[in-house]
């Protein structure tokens, strides 16, 4: 099946490992990903914040250049990150709903060149196009290494499966697509009661002492259940929990390590890929005593050089520099 | 949509100006969001993660906007730390487009410096550093700028981030130093300015939108 694929930003760098490990299982599945040309930002949760037009003329060139790039047939566009999902798929749902909106977006983009037509183009979140085109014996066949033994918590977060805007294909607030996906791929899939609840999203950034307790519970969560892997769709919540699970630790006086992998990651080592294409030893919570519990080894880790404390690299914008 | 089954009789200054109500219900994209329907059941706030940490729950600032308590709504931080999670949305009863209306009432709370007063005051300079980026490059630029503003707001938690988190995320090829550009630009900036002369008129037509 051809699709039109919106990687994201965080997919670009951030998420490097979902990026790869999707491109790797999407060939085995029969997936073919032809890239949105020239893509920009959807918007992430802040545009929406500061400025409403401009946030929907921004993800309506998203949908327009899709729209362009299919032409005319009706674009599948799929989008790995829940964020992404969620911001597309909500701009073309109200762009259908709201005439005058898409009226005025229609005249932000003609200064442009482009045009967008309401209801076009179809935004889908990756997991859901897995499960709904490819479906899990589809996904079956490809199992080389089965799971066995890895005990895996699905984590769904938000945007996948609230507020839906399109068709509905999962419970808004207990799904278990995914759960059946990592059953499929042999895993023991642990109850995870808090798998719909929020990561925090941005909030790590307004407020670290709020963003940490709404993490430390999913944590304890999937710790009280016995997981031994988190699973997850999304780039943001792969972040909170990774990321800041130490700080997690320190916080709360906890000792969590419980690696925070992607699905497809997941799916890519039954696959029997090599981990190294599927991204891994790129988490902050080292995956390799899961993988131990699966027979595969990790990659080889990068040699450590001492950071020099003087000569800290830090980020900055081009006119900085 | 003007039902107003549940509200008392609109105070006369409703009459003369656009009432607070009106104004947010007109500046929600994607339709009536339903907000004049709310039944203030509390489920919302019964459902939300940060309620906790809110100064007035979802279902107690929407009783301040039918009030038309505007100033005490814009100062609130009820919004700045609303995470998006849509539960109040799907459990609703009434199916008000709650999360929606919260992002409106960020936006007016930026746009009229109201947040300068709220108890999260930095929260939108994030939004605001963020957005920055994305007209100049098309692209975010999210960790740098993670960094960038642990750098400004809490320069104790800058340095555990920059030696810490920042420089693993570096090591670990997780993070660009400088953001990425996309191809036409200026075919994007060309059409966020047409979009904000098209919301200029707006606002000039009917006054107050976000
Ligand atoms: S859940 Fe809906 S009806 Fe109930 S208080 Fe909240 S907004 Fe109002
Ligand atoms: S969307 Fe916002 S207001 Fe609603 S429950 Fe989630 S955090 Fe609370």
């Amino acid at each position: 099946m051809k699709y039109t694929y919106y990687p994201g930003c965080s997919l670009e760098r951030n998420a490097g490992a979902y990026h790869s490990s999707t491109l790797a299982v999407a060939g085995p599945l029969g997936m073919e990903f032809q890239e949105v040309d020239d893509w920009n930002c959807c918007g992430a949760t802040e545009f929406i914040a500061v400025d409403k037009m401009q946030a929907y003329a921004l993800a309506a060139r998203n949908l327009s250049l899709a729209e362009k790039q299919s032409n005319g047939n009706g674009a599948t566009m799929v989008a790995p990150c829940s964020a992404c999902f969620l911001n597309l798929s909500k701009c073309d749902a109200y762009l259908v709903k709201d005439a005058p909106l898409a009226e005025k977006v229609n005249r932000a983009l003609a200064a442009g060149g482009l045009h967008y037509t309401p209801g076009s183009v179809r935004t889908r979140h990756l997991l859901e196009a897995m499960v709904t085109d490819v479906g899990f014996e589809g996904v079956a066949a490809q199992v080389k290494r089965p799971l066995y033994n890895l005990k895996v918590a699905p984590y769904y977060g938000c945007l996948i499966v609230r507020p839906g805007f399109l068709d509905k294909f999962d419970d808004e607030e207990y799904p278990t697509s995914l759960d059946k996906l990592m059953r499929t791929l042999g895993a023991n899939v642990v109850d995870f009661p808090m798998k719909a609840h929020c990561c925090g999203g941005h909030m790590t950034q307004i407020s670290e002492e709020v963003a940490l307790g709404l993490i430390y519970r999913l944590l304890k969560n999937a710790a009280d259940y016995g997981a031994d892997v988190i699973t997850t769709i999304c780039p943001m919540c792969q972040l909170n929990l990774d990321a800041y699970q130490e700080h997690v630790n320190r916080y709360f006086g906890t000792h969590f390590k419980i690696p925070i992998l992607y699905f497809t990651q997941l799916m890519g080592l039954a696959f029997d890929m090599d981990p190294l294409a599927l991204g891994f030893g790129k988490e902050f919570i080292d995956a390799a005593p899961a993988l131990a519990k699966i027979g595969v080894e990790p990659p080889p880790k990068p040699k450590r050089e001492r950071p020099s404390k003087e000569a800290l690299p830090m980020p900055m914008m081009p006119e900085e520099e | 949509m003007t039902t107003t089954a549940f509200s008392p009789e609109a105070p006369v200054l409703a009459r003369t100006r656009r009432s607070f109500m009106r104004e947010i219900v007109e500046d929600t994209p994607g339709g009536d969001p339903r907000l004049e329907m709310c039944i203030q059941c509390g489920t919302c706030g019964g459902s939300c993660p940060s309620g906790a940490d809110m100064e007035y729950s979802p279902r107690r600032i929407f009783a301040m906007v039918e009030a038309d308590m505007r100033e005490e709504v814009l100062k609130a931080n009820t919004f700045w730390y609303c995470v998006s999670c849509y539960y109040c949305m799907v459990r609703c009863p009434q199916e008000v487009h709650i999360t929606d209306i919260m992002y409106t009432l960020k936006r007016k709370a930026i746009r009229e410096g109201y947040y300068r007063e709220s108890s999260a005051s930095d929260a939108p300079d994030f939004s605001e550093t963020f957005v920055d980026a994305v007209l100049k490059y098309g692209r975010s630029f999210e960790l740098g700028l993670a960094t960038r503003y642990h750098l400004r707001h809490h320069p104790i938690g800058a340095v555990k981030m920059a030696t810490g988190m920042g420089l693993e995320m570096l090591r670990k090829g997780r993070m660009d130093l400088t953001p990425r550009r996309i191809k036409n630009l200026g075919q994007l900036q060309a059409i966020l300015r047409e979009a904000e002369d098209v919301a200029r008129e707006d606002r000039e037509q009917i006054g107050g939108g976000a």
